[in-house]
């Protein structure tokens, strides 16, 4: 093994009475992608910022390039040639690319120079490690996989040898996902040594070198990645076996619940989001949408669930058509058994400054259980919401916390409980474990076939190609705002990644 | 020609009484574009007005005077910057705090001094700021048009007058030439920002409310060492949220505060000339009217005319270092 890059020696740090990192040994070799894995809350991200000079260890010791190292601010650990590209990312929206660049490390105390010497450095930059960005770009108007070599080119700048990356691939499309990981590998080639932190074990088999896996505070095991399997990864990150395919019986379709015809919806820019699409799902299957982000999906399902309005087609659900012009009561779709995840939970499916208990009912405070005359029945919501916590294993299980204080996974199944258990015909779902751990994703896939073999009708739209395989009954796949394709759940991620990326219906299934 | 002189004393009142909202408006705009709201403006610049006032008559000098106004209104920047930097106090009341206490004190600390009813002693020549004559304005004083233009409306002011419209260029420069105008726009927009680069969010922002309580310093000066020959109770009247009002009016540009606060203080001036005559057609206006014109104008301004005026991103929240 080469020279280690960083060594942890017993850190340890809590936040009161949570002991977020417990004596935890690491060590990083030089010039390797290093792969940090665990469930949310599991410490990584603690441990990094304690890395970074965010956080003091409570004990312990690091020692970068071997000898011991203090990191008291971001400062010191960016002197020590180390560079974090966080999860949100740590830019001026309204700031140039060179601007955001030199914030912080700039030359000299008027800006004209420091740019000017910035400009040069990043074209040296940008050759070297194919990073092209134009360095006038505002910010804001450049899309996430740009603004996030933004984030790389930042850490460059100042000289970083180590590279943390902090879940870097939640914001990107696949193909820009693809584009960071060849990024990564040159970033390695040159020497540079990168820890990249992720719950997602198919970017770790992909591209790490070695791994380590943490688990409610503790470093549980670190392996050489060839040497290990995602099966095992993932039973070291939960702590116990994980289904990764969820086991179902054959889907007992019976009369059509929701169909769409002929629906074309536009967006806010006057393009063609989806072209003319028709489809039905039955009582008793879940119909997955594949398709690369963007093709339509986000469109297809705000029309159906009334929030955008569609151009022409229609949407009926129990034969009875939807309000399409943009200007349906969700409410009354509700009534009609029509429940609605939404793929963005933050914007749409909560209300974050409040508390569980109330984002539990949202939507469905007017229902009479929650009522008492015209006031909310206090005690019946408490009660309703600790049950949903109970039966979704919502952690941690007070009602009164507020919600953004829970973690990503867990305010998923908040949604998917206040939806789920209102006992809906017609489920739609979008993205529905986006950002959630192996182990929430294995009880919400358990969950929502459960809902099936009730015999709802359960639409799922996912970018992650083997949920739609694991879920689907039948699988449709979008691409440009058209479905391209209807296949089983037997088919092969080849033909459907085909299918995916454009290429035509007859070469796909030659 | 009579129209002509008019219309150069009118724009000579002009200048005068743009003056003290262009300190205080840009004052404000080193403040919120570092994310920090200051709805306190008004309360310093009564501090700096009374301190001004005060030190001067006492000491009998006007740079004394000067210099006690901005410490004394540094002091109240620092307190707001103490509860809402340091102890992440909401912004707004600690700025309403900070107006109630300028308020109250100065006319307690006046009365207590001087026993004048919370005035302080009228000032002597030589404790204010005396208008300074530009060379050549008296010579060019007889040409037609540029005479006039150059003697009555650009010379014949105090230093203070010429320093509050430096200020505008500076300023500008400050913001979007140097490093640390980098830093304290980016503080404004994105404080984790700046500090996962490594710089100081605190310690930022304070220097900001430095810069605030420096301007606002010499802004109260102007009103009781220039514009008045002595501290009054209350003298700002409202002047600083006129400049708030002309700060956002300006998307929180230099340049822009500067014809912001021109145009306030031309509605002003001229509803100070037109007070009592008649308009023609109109015929006569309530001096109410006039003086609610420049608050009018805002609503309606920013309600359509001028587009959306996006705040610094960050205002008014304070920076917890959470991930």
């Amino acid at each position: 093994m080469a020279q280690a890059a960083i060594e942890l020696i017993g850190i340890n740090k809590s936040f009161g009475a949570v002991r977020a990192n417990r004596d935890i040994n690491l060590e990083i070799a030089r010039g390797t992608i290093h792969g940090i894995v665990g469930e949310n809350g599991a410490g990584k991200s603690t441990l990094m910022s304690i890395l970074y000079g965010f956080y003091q260890a409570d004990s312990g010791e690091i020692r970068v390039g071997g000898k011991p190292a203090s990191i008291k601010t971001s400062n010191d650990a960016i002197a020590l040639g180390i560079g974090m590209v966080h999860q949100h990312f740590m830019l001026v929206d309204n700031f140039t690319v060179l601007e955001n660049i030199i914030l912080g490390a700039e030359s000299d105390a008027l800006l004209k120079k420091s740019i000017a010497k910035a400009r040069s450095e990043l074209e040296r930059l940008e050759r070297e490690y194919g990073l092209e960005v134009d360095p006038d770009a505002i910010i804001e108007e450049l899309p996430v996989g740009l603004q996030q070599r933004v984030e790389i080119l930042k850490a460059l700048y100042r000289g970083a040898e180590i590279l943390i990356l902090d879940e870097p691939t939640g914001v990107l499309t696949p193909a820009e996902a693809d584009h960071l990981f060849r990024i990564l590998k040159q970033l390695k080639e040159q020497g540079k040594t990168v820890v990249l932190i992720t719950h997602k074990l198919r970017e770790i088999m992909a591209i790490t070198d070695n791994v380590s896996v943490m688990r409610q505070g503790t470093m549980v095991a670190t392996r050489e990645t060839a040497k290990t399997t995602v099966g095992e990864l993932a039973e070291l990150m939960v702590g116990r076996r994980v289904l990764l395919r969820v086991e179902k019986g054959e889907a007992e379709a019976g009369a059509v619940k929701l169909a769409v015809k002929n629906l074309t919806v536009k967006d806010s820019r006057d393009v063609t989001m989806v072209d003319d699409i028709s489809f039905d799902i039955k009582a008793g299957e879940i119909v997955g949408i594949a398709g690369v982000a963007g093709n339509g999906q986000s469109e297809l399902l705000e029309a159906i669930s009334g929030i955008r309005r569609a151009v022409s087609g229609s949407v009926m659900l129990d034969g009875k058509p939807i309000d399409l012009t943009g200007a349906a009561d969700p409410g009354e779709l509700r009534d009609r058994g029509l429940a609605h995840v939404p793929e963005d939970r933050h914007h749409v499916g909560l209300v974050l400054a409040f508390e569980e208990n109330e984002n539990s009912i949202l939507g469905y405070h007017d229902d009479p259980r929650y009522l008492k005359g015209p006031f909310l029945n206090i005690d019946a919501i408490m009660a309703d919401a600790k049950d949903k916590i109970e039966k979704y294993d919502i952690r941690p299980g007070n009602p009164r916390l507020k919600t953004a204080n829970f973690s990503g996974g867990n305010q998923q199944k908040i949604v998917l409980a206040r939806e789920m258990e209102q006992d809906p015909g017609v489920l739609i779902v979008g993205q529905p474990t986006r950002g959630v751990d192996v182990g929430a994703i294995e009880f919400i896939h358990k969950r929502l076939i459960a809902m099936r073999d009730q015999g709802k009708a359960v639409l799922v739209v996912s970018v992650e190609l083997d949920e739609i395989r694991s879920l689907s009954d039948r699988i449709l796949v979008m691409f440009a705002g058209r479905i391209v394709g209807e296949r089983g759940p037997e088919a092969t991620e080849g033909e459907l990644g085909l299918l995916m990326a454009g290429v035509e219906r007859q070469e796909a299934a030659e | 020609m009579d129209v002509f002189i008019a219309i150069v004393q009118i724009l000579d009142s002009t200048i005068r009484l743009s003056v003290p909202l262009l300190l205080a408006c840009l004052a404000g705009l080193y403040s919120e574009r570092a994310g920090v709201f200051d709805i306190g403006l008004e309360g310093k610049m009564l501090v700096g007005a009374f301190a001004g006032a005060a030190a001067a008559s006492v000491f009998h000098s006007a740079f004394l005077g000067l210099g006690m106004a901005i410490v004394m209104s540094v002091a109240f920047a620092l307190v707001h910057g103490f509860a809402s930097i340091t102890h992440r106090g909401n912004q707004i009341v600690s700025g309403v705090a900070i107006n109630f206490v300028a308020a109250g004190s100065t006319i307690i600390l006046g009365q207590a001094w001087f026993q004048q009813g919370g005035r302080t002693p009228a000032l002597q020549p030589g404790e204010r700021f005396e208008a300074i004559t530009l060379p050549g304005a008296a010579a060019i004083h007889d040409v037609p048009i540029i005479g006039p233009i150059y003697s009555e409306l650009l010379s014949g002011h105090s230093i203070l007058v010429y320093l509050a419209f430096a200020m505008v260029p500076f300023t500008w420069w400050v913001l979007f030439r140097t490093r640390f105008g980098l830093r304290l726009r980016a503080v404004g927009e994105n404080p984790a920002a700046v500090d996962t680069a490594g710089i100081s969010v605190a310690w930022l922002r304070y220097r900001a409310l430095i810069c605030t309580g420096i301007l606002t310093g010499i802004a109260g000066a102007y009103l009781s060492m220039v514009q008045n020959g002595g501290f009054v109770k209350d003298m700002t009247a409202g002047k600083g949220y006129i400049a708030l009002a002309a700060l956002i009016f300006a998307k929180w540009r230099p340049v822009n505060a500067m014809f912001a606060c021109l145009l306030f203080g031309f509605l002003d001036a001229a509803a100070i000339r037109l007070q009592g005559s008649p308009l023609p057609l109109i015929g006569k206006v309530p001096v109410q009217f006039m003086q609610a014109l420049p608050y009018v104008l805002t609503v309606i301004l920013l309600a359509g005319f001028i587009g959306k005026a996006i705040p610094p991103r960050a205002g008014g929240v304070p920076y917890v270092k959470e991930r």
